[in-house]
């Protein structure tokens, strides 16, 4: 099977490869997949005040059409708010790559692992704002 | 573009230009039926099939006439195992294999027990071979067939024939080796083996594709198939069907060929094979051969990349034709079904590369294909999430993945 021009292209020039800092209230990180069913997908996203995304990067284990739909993720995203970004679907990467039948799992892991990095988001972001609300409290109720 | 670096002899070998010297003739003018008794077309074609039958009954210590033609190692494969069972049926139902056959015996094998049959699949040690003890302990009164490779396709791995043959002949059962890997490229002798059948085939050792052949012993004992082709009774009733007299020429030079070169190249390809493998351990961490490094073909290396999978290797490796146990590859989507056997973690077995070389391989392409495996190899794992979640001292047999 010879791989489409779109693949090739991410798989050698590969987009926002790389790591945020986890820590970071700012980041998002999303790691999908299992090595046993051989991909496996980090996807990270920073975002700026008004929870638009910055940055994002991106590292794969996993075939080149896996490596093509991580790397086109991370640049779809970038620039976009967290619901413009829960719009995008597998099957535009299906389609912007051409991936053939076997390799639509890899777009799906890409659309879970944007999901799972903006959920991750979410959820640092909510623990925050308890920990706000905690702090706010007078201490002397203690 | 230039043609890529052929390390996948495994899977088939270029045509010797020696070889398809000595064919050419019977593509053109030598056309001739070998079945044809009354003229002298039929005469020359039977003349070179019977050449060709000394050739390869002399690569394996056989007579002339134990030698099969058929399409190939599947199909022999298809007439050891199948016909065997048809024809010793009254005697028992019970066939003993392992687990890292070809599907060309397991596939047989399912479709025996759907008759009747019962097949007991052998374990294999980490290493791919069988314990004799366990066989030993296999065998029953009803066994009539033991069929075990001689060599593995995807490892390299070789069993231990020469005992398993003895085995079999204490017992009074038939043994069948599927030595599609091993003919040609290490010493077989089916008398001091103890082998009552053997499939090979022509491609893999530089021949055409097309041609194979069947070894059935003719005496201590005379094994008899039921054929699996009916149609005028050819090749001792065991196969019907006009014979590929240009293939099976092309088969006994191609054996004629191995059995002159083996003792050099047997040498020289275990030295590129083993500066293969050097070159690869010596400047990458987290690297697994994976087979037997001493019961080996000569020209196998199948190696684990961690963190790294098999088909985006071997999209680095754009000028290093090879494949990969990963499931990427596979019609299935499951990692191969040997390296599983061998007890090799399916991440593992998804990163697996199988390198086999061959008679055209040069010491520089193997410098040029460690070259392009390293920087295949150390550039995605600076994209592997395993690579940097190892680095940073996780374990990750024990992270919980989200499985899909």
């Amino acid at each position: 099977m010879a791989y489409g021009e779109k693949i090739l292209d991410h798989y050698n020039q590969p987009r926002n490869v790389g790591s945020l800092n986890r820590d970071d209230p700012r980041v998002g990180t999303g790691v999908v997949g299992a090595p046993e069913c051989g991909d496996v997908m980090k996807l990270q996203i920073q975002v700026d005040d008004d929870e638009r995304i910055v940055d994002a990067k991106f590292k794969t284990f996993g075939c080149g059409s896996a490596i093509a739909s991580s790397s086109l993720a991370t640049e779809w995203i970038k620039g976009k708010t967290l619901d413009e970004a829960l719009t995008i679907k597998n099957t535009d990467i299906v389609r912007e790559l051409a991936l053939p039948p076997v390799k639509i799992h890899c777009s799906v892991l890409a659309e879970d692992a944007i999901r799972a990095a903006i959920a991750d988001l979410k959820t640092k972001r909510s623990g925050q704002q308890e920990d706000a609300a905690l702090d706010a409290q007078p201490t002397g109720t203690k | 573009m230039k043609s890529p670096i052929y390390l996948d002899n495994n899977a088939t070998t270029p045509l010797d230009p020696r070889v398809l010297e000595e064919m050419l003739p019977y593509l053109r003018g030598k056309f001739g039926n070998a079945a044809s008794r009354s003229h002298k077309f039929g005469w020359e074609a039977e003349e070179a099939v019977e050449k060709a039958r000394h050739q390869v009954a002399g690569l394996i210590g056989a007579g002339a006439k134990e030698i099969i033609w058929t399409s190939g190692a599947t199909e022999s494969n298809n007439i050891a195992v199948k016909g065997i069972a048809q024809m010793y049926r009254e005697k028992g139902r019970h066939i003993v294999t392992q687990a890292t056959e070809h599907k060309a015996i397991l596939d047989p094998c399912k479709y025996l027990e759907r008759e009747g049959f019962e097949v007991t699949v052998l374990p294999v040690g980490r290493n791919g071979r069988i314990d004799l003890e366990q066989l030993r302990a296999s065998l029953r009164p009803d066994t009539i067939l033991v069929s075990l490779m001689f060599g593995n396709n995807e490892i390299g791995t070789l069993q231990p024939i020469k005992e398993i043959g003895a085995l079999c002949k204490d017992k009074g059962i038939i043994f069948h080796t599927d030595a599609t890997q091993a003919f040609g490229k290490v010493p077989i002798d089916v008398e001091a083996m103890g082998i009552d059948l053997l499939s090979a085939s022509a491609h893999k050792i530089y021949g055409p594709k097309g041609a194979g052949c069947l070894y059935v012993r003719r005496r201590n004992p005379r094994v008899r198939c039921e054929a699996v082709l009916h149609g005028g009774g050819h090749e001792r009733g065991m196969r019907s069907g006009t014979l590929n007299v240009p293939g099976i020429v092309g088969l006994g030079a191609a054996a004629a060929l191995a059995q002159q070169e083996m003792p050099s190249e047997s040498q020289r390809l275990s030295g590129l094979r083993d500066r293969l493998w050097e070159g690869l351990r010596s400047q990458l961490v987290d690297v697994y051969r994976n087979g037997d490094p001493e019961h080996t073909l000569p020209a196998t290396l199948n190696v684990s990349f961690a963190y790294v999978e098999g088909e985006s290797l071997m999209m680095g490796f754009e000028h290093i034709a090879v494949s990969s146990g990963s499931a990427c590859t596979s019609a299935s989507l499951e990692p191969s079904y040997v390296l599983r056997a061998l007890g090799v973690g399916d991440d593992l077995a998804h990163s697996s590369i199988r390198f086999s070389l061959g008679r055209f391989n040069t010491a520089a392409e193997i410098e040029e294909a460690i070259v392009q495996v390293v920087g295949t190899v150390k550039r995605l794992r600076e994209m592997s999430p395993l690579a940097e979640m190892a680095a940073e001292g996780i374990d990750l047999s024990k992270v919980a993945w989200a499985q899909h």
